[in-house]
């Protein structure tokens, strides 16, 4: 059966509900939480802070290090805590991510640490992630170029949607699902991650790109409405 | 190992007028050579040499448990090691985020292209299917390890034979292969890697060109059920420099004819 409608009713290039808030972890120098539906993260940021051990110092610039993880009950199978292939490969990816738009230049000698959790999980986590640690990396006043806006878009049989659910990656009728993660620089829509499994034709691959950096504008709308937020409280 | 700033230069200049230090065009492969059946006690294994870059691939074949989502379908487990011997610039320890990510690269390539018929690997649903365990190691590393070990491993499962199984035991006989290949289709999975330096897009780079990369993306395609019609099955971008999306969609526009190119070299490999 083709697919015509999506399990949740939304329409095909509608993100789910979103909502970004700014300053959810006291103790961090910067944090936020960023949510798609029900899928949660949150983000904090210590630094910038010396790096020790000090051989692992770059006296040219600072070092981002991201860690990505997930809650044991964010999912329905409990996920094991702790590290996993998985989760190493998407800290790599969002540090690359973030690193497009941080200035690492104003901070030689130190590193800045970004530590993303799953709080709850129905497909994106990753996008979330990265947009919370936006977010959290401009709270914690690190000199950034702009921000990075992620969201994910899936190519369920032969249609194009924007922000994919569970029920939709796991869809196996007609073409199967894609689903490709993606983040643009805000303002060059210039690509700052791109992930994909799936099948899906070159051509439309450039199709998902376009409408995945349309949604990132809406996406960027949001965190900077989120950001202002805190100014005005201050 | 950081490159010398002259280097990086001499090669950011040299691709700028459209040239490379060993002088290739930018998006020229090195010499691909595949040799298969390297290992009598591997199941499959390949050498494959891309330029100076070598990699050995063995397939071990093992009977296990399925897992519960997918009762019916035999397993695939890719796993990367960045021997020390091969570059100093490789540490001996734990698997670092660079060879994870190779493994994973190159395991979601093969996985999604449908080029493995994992429902034929299975024996007894839900209790018994063949697990394939396939291992990439650099012996000498010269750049691009995505690509070669990605080669390396199609020539190995391409020239693999199912170990004999022991039904009263439950257990695979090793050293007694039968004359069953491993249950392939004709989808073959390739992965090209591109990598950015400065505003110009190249493919297999040297050691020396990888370390200036300061964007890389790989796409591994497979050709579609339409005759001319190729599918990406999986995509990675790596590196914390972006791709416009200009220079993604010339990427895009190049791609195939890249796996041509690669699926041409494959084409003698047989079992």
């Amino acid at each position: 059966m083709a697919y015509t409608k999506r399990f949740d009713g939304r329409k095909f290039d509608e993100p789910r509900e979103m909502e970004a808030k700014v300053g959810v972890i006291k103790n961090a120098d910067g944090s936020a939480m960023f949510r798609f539906g029900d899928t949660i993260a949150v983000a904090a940021v210590y630094g910038p802070k010396l790096f020790h051990p000090q051989h692992m110092q770059n006296p040219q610039k600072g070092v981002l290090r991201c860690n990505y993880d997930m809650l044991s009950f964010s999912v329905n199978e409990r996920k094991k805590p702790g590290t996993s292939r998985r989760s190493q490969e998407i800290s790599k990816v969002t540090e690359w991510a973030l690193s497009s738009v941080v200035n690492l230049d104003s901070y030689k000698n130190t590193v800045v640490d970004v530590h993303i959790m799953i709080l709850q999980a129905n497909a994106s986590t990753r996008c979330a992630g990265i947009n919370a640690a936006a977010l959290a990396l401009a709270h914690a006043g690190i000199s950034m170029k702009e921000l990075v806006s992620s969201v994910s878009i899936g190519k369920i049989d032969d249609k194009l949607v924007v922000d994919v659910i569970k029920e939709e990656e796991d869809y196996e009728d007609g073409e199967g699902a894609t689903d490709i993660a993606m983040a643009f620089m805000s303002k060059s829509g210039d690509i700052a991650l791109l992930q994909l499994d799936g099948k899906i034709r070159p051509a439309e691959l450039k199709e998902a790109i376009k409408l995945g950096e349309k949604t990132s504008k809406d996406i960027y709308e949001l965190q900077k409405k989120a950001l202002k937020k805190i100014g005005e409280e201050s | 190992m950081d490159l010398p700033e002259i280097t990086r230069k001499r090669i950011s200049q040299f691709l700028a007028e459209g040239k490379r230090l060993d002088g290739r065009k930018p998006l020229d492969y090195r010499k691909i050579e595949i040799e298969t059946g390297i290992s009598k006690n591997a199941e499959g294994s390949a050498r494959v040499k891309l330029g100076d870059t070598e990699v050995l691939v063995g397939v071990k074949i093992d009977v296990a448990t399925p897992y519960t989502d997918h009762e019916g379908e035999g397993t695939l487990i890719t796993t990367t090691e960045l021997l020390p011997m091969s570059s100093p610039r490789f540490e001996p320890g734990p698997p670092g985020i660079e060879s994870v990510e190779t493994a994973r690269i190159i395991d979601r390539g093969i996985r999604e292209s449908g080029f493995i018929d994992f429902e034929k690997l299975c024996i007894k649903k839900g209790e018994k299917v063949y697990s394939i365990m396939l291992d990439i190691y650099s012996i000498n590393y010269d750049g691009n390890l995505i690509d070669a070990g990605n080669i390396a491993a199609i020539a190995a499962l391409k020239t693999a034979k199912l170990p004999k199984y022991n039904e009263e035991t439950g257990k695979v006989e090793y050293g007694v292969l039968t004359n069953k290949p491993v249950p392939l289709t004709d989808k073959l999975p390739i992965n090209i890697t591109f990598h950015k330096i400065g505003e110009k897009i190249l493919v297999d780079p040297s050691a020396e060109e990888e370390e200036s990369s300061e964007a890389r993306v790989s796409f591994a395609l497979t050709r579609g059920e339409k005759k001319g019609e190729m599918l990406i099955n999986a995509a990675q971008k790596g590196e914390g420099k972006i791709f416009t999306q200009e220079e993604m969609f010339k990427i895009l526009d190049i791609v195939e004819e890249k796996y041509i190119e690669i699926e041409e070299k494959l084409k003698d490999v047989k079992n």
